[in-house]
């Protein structure tokens, strides 16, 4: 693998053998580890074109902690908005060398864009609606870190699928893996014929979590409220928000998932966030050694 | 110059001529058309095996000039529309400054003499600056030249001002083509809303924003009596209305452009930018729709919307990237090859959408072969397959979703007045 673009097209095979990469990076980075060399000579550049603290943060430590030469650049707005076409921004870093690009950007297929003019892997961090594979690799790793096989795992994503890559990516990966995902959200914020993903979708948010092994909560961007999307806040969590009594519905031993960052008492309770059953702190770490694992096999010496 | 085109397959819908004849040019106009005619100082053309027909009469196309020349010019615009079999454009007013005003309207058609290739006439606009404000001069615009007044790239935003365009117009004699579209629900879209757009992760654009568009302005110009033209028809609902209105007997006609009878939106797989225009590639069942609404006249002309643009401006985001394939050096082609070859229309029908029934839309004495016409003839093959590569493109925009795709009905020859304006050469 060159780039890791989405999870569209990627096997079962591979996703498994960058999770079995990442559990191993978790065995180092527990045992106190953080100087593996994988990455030693290597820069890695992350080109983040919208705001992120985790996802950043996140793949700059990974890179750090294999070695890697990282830098950040934060360009703001789009290209288009910067008088320079992105094309022009990702050719410039890869004439510096760069062995790996880590790029975010809010038009869906900025990555794919770009892997087309650099000799650089490049790493899909988010872009637009589209993507967002790292994000369902580590929630993947969580899922399977607490649950064992992903095989017939009932997964139930709820919240604001139209405009989630977390979500989009989440599908592909779990569906490959032979998951099986369920939706619910509101129906202003539920993609066009999402059935042809093959994955059912329900506006009752507690038909959704019925029996769930999984219950994953999708961050909601308040202004979608203003864009007339919901009616209010309140309205939305009434009818679509994760609290104990709709946990109740799932399995008894069913994980809560949410790949932040959370507004609370919106797509989460407070209670459940901070509950024996949320394994969002988890998620956090297994982030890096997902990152981690992605940057060993696509840009490491040990490939 | 007398020019004789021998033992062509003659299609002249007009003159209900389609059969192997002889066509003999004097003077840029008909002089006859029969069977084993000879002309001793005549340049002879073989047409044997190609098919002889009135040039086409394109209804849509960008030709940039002014201030965009970068994109386009008349000069590369007309040569790309004599490569296509072309020999009348209308030309779009978003230029830059836009064709809102009558000596606007004149440099065109100026510009488009001096080059000297085809017919490049021009709309003017339906309101001032394209603003949707107040109306353009249409009475001036007209006298200058205008075939045909539309805000084409903006749609006119307030009902009542295409209410006063439609009555105004009427007047004028001079059809009002409408670019239809509803902002509030293309809302920031930039393809399709559907199965392609949920998975490519880009935000749709409903098919309603081209549907309540072309409902509206029926509805309108049925009521004022006003000369409607809808462009670019791309949605079955859209079809549907029109279909409808035409029933009632509304003053209606409307185009669709090779792209919806020939893509759906699974072209924009892989962010493909040139795939993407506005209005946006459809799913099968409005391709579906298209065909069937050329088949049973409810879509009266096929117009390419030829939109050049700098690949600067197509090597982007896709969301960034700007509206609009080329479409003149393809349109017969896709035509040919898709409705024809396919058995939905026969070949003189496919005429009468390209050449025969645009000509009558804008009042323009063309689309016939018939003694004493204007000799604007297309030649082309209809059975040799051939595949298309943009970078032989004479147009000046490469950006067409069709690069690599085999079509019949190359052309061969292209006349225009009795001119010949392009002619083939064999590799």
């Amino acid at each position: 693998m060159k780039h890791l673009l989405g999870l569209k097209n990627v096997s079962a095979t591979e996703i498994q053998e960058i999770l079995d990469e990442a559990f191993r990076m978790k065995r180092e980075v527990l045992e106190g580890s953080k100087k593996d060399n994988c990455l030693s000579g290597k820069s890695v550049i992350t080109l983040f074109f919208e705001n992120s603290t985790r996802t950043r943060l996140s793949f700059e430590l990974a890179s750090k902690y294999l070695g890697a030469t990282a830098a950040n650049i934060a360009a703001s707005g789009s290209s288009v908005a910067k008088g320079e076409t992105l094309i022009d921004t990702a050719k410039t870093i890869d004439q510096m060398a760069a062995d790996a690009i880590i790029i975010r950007h809010s038009s869906s297929g900025a990555p794919h864009l770009i892997a087309e003019y650099t000799n650089a892997s490049i790493i899909n961090a988010g872009d637009g609606m589209n993507e967002h594979p790292t994000q369902a690799l580590l929630d993947m790793m969580t899922m399977q870190e607490k649950k064992g096989s992903l095989k017939g795992l009932r997964v139930a994503i709820v919240g604001d699928v139209k405009h989630s890559r977390v979500a989009r990516s989440n599908i592909y990966g779990l569906k490959a893996m032979g998951a099986d995902v369920v939706l619910a959200g509101p129906s202003t914020l539920m993609p066009a014929e999402l059935e042809r993903l093959g994955v059912p979708a329900y506006y009752d948010v507690e038909k959704a979590i019925q029996g769930a092994d999984v219950v994953m909560g999708l961050r909601i961007q308040l202004e979608r409220q203003k864009k007339g999307l919901f009616p209010s806040v309140r309205e939305y969590h009434k009818y679509f928000g994760v609290n104990e009594a709709r946990m109740q519905l799932a399995a008894p031993d069913a994980i809560l998932m949410h790949p932040g960052p959370v507004n609370r008492g919106v797509e989460l309770s407070a209670d459940i966030i901070d509950g024996d059953r949320s394994v969002i702190g988890e998620q956090v770490t297994n982030g890096v050694c997902v990152r981690m694992a992605v940057l060993n096999l696509l840009a490491g010496n040990k490939k | 110059m007398r020019l004789l085109i021998k033992n062509g397959r003659v299609v002249d819908p007009q003159n209900g001529i389609d059969e192997i004849q002889d066509l003999l040019i004097d003077g840029g106009v008909v002089q006859s058309v029969g069977k084993n005619l000879d002309a001793a100082d005549a340049e002879i053309i073989d047409a044997t095996g190609k098919i002889v027909a009135p040039g086409l009469v394109d209804l849509h196309v960008h030709f940039r000039e002014p201030g965009l020349e970068y994109k386009e010019d008349i000069e590369t615009g007309s040569r790309a529309a004599a490569k296509g079999g072309v020999t009348t454009v209308v030309c779009m007013p978003n230029t830059s400054p836009v064709i809102d005003n009558a000596p606007l309207v004149q440099y065109v058609m100026n510009r488009g003499k001096e080059v000297g290739l085809i017919n490049v006439l021009t709309c003017g606009c339906i309101s001032k600056e394209q603003k949707s404000g107040e109306l353009a001069e249409i009475g001036e615009l007209k006298a200058a030249g205008a075939v045909g007044i539309s805000d084409d790239g903006r749609p006119v935003l307030s009902s009542s001002l295409m209410r006063k365009a439609l009555e105004y117009a009427k007047m004028f004699e001079i059809p009002v083509l409408s670019h239809c579209e509803d902002l509030e629900l293309v809302d920031g879209g930039s393809m399709n809303e559907g199965y392609m757009s949920t998975y490519l992760g880009l935000r749709g654009i409903p098919k309603a924003a081209e549907s309540v568009a072309v409902t509206r302005d029926i509805l309108i110009a049925e009521e004022v009596d006003g000369r409607l033209h809808i462009c670019h028809v791309s949605t079955k609902n859209a079809i549907e209305a029109i279909r409808a209105a035409k029933k009632r007997g509304v003053k209606l006609t409307a185009e669709t452009a090779p792209h919806y009878f020939s893509l759906t939106d699974k072209a924009c797989d892989g962010f493909n930018t040139n795939a993407k225009m506005n209005p946006p590639l459809r799913d099968e069942e409005d391709v579906k729709a298209v065909i069937e609404g050329l088949m049973d006249g409810t879509l009266d002309a096929i117009a390419t919307d030829h939109a050049p643009h700098h690949r600067d401006e197509k090597e982007l985001e896709f969301d960034l990237a700007s509206n609009g394939i080329v479409g003149l050096e393809t349109s017969l082609g896709l035509g040919v090859t898709y409705l024809v070859k396919t058995g939905k229309l026969t070949m003189s029908q496919l005429i009468e959408k390209m050449s025969v029934n645009p000509a009558k839309i804008i009042n323009f004495d063309r689309g016939s072969l018939a003694v004493g016409k204007v000799a604007d003839v297309v030649i082309f093959d209809p059975d040799k397959e051939y595949q298309v590569c943009v970078d032989t493109f004479a147009s000046k925009g490469k950006n067409s979703p069709y690069d690599g795709f085999n079509l019949y009905g190359q052309v061969e020859t292209t006349i225009t007045a009795g001119k010949i304006v392009y002619q083939r050469n064999e590799k």
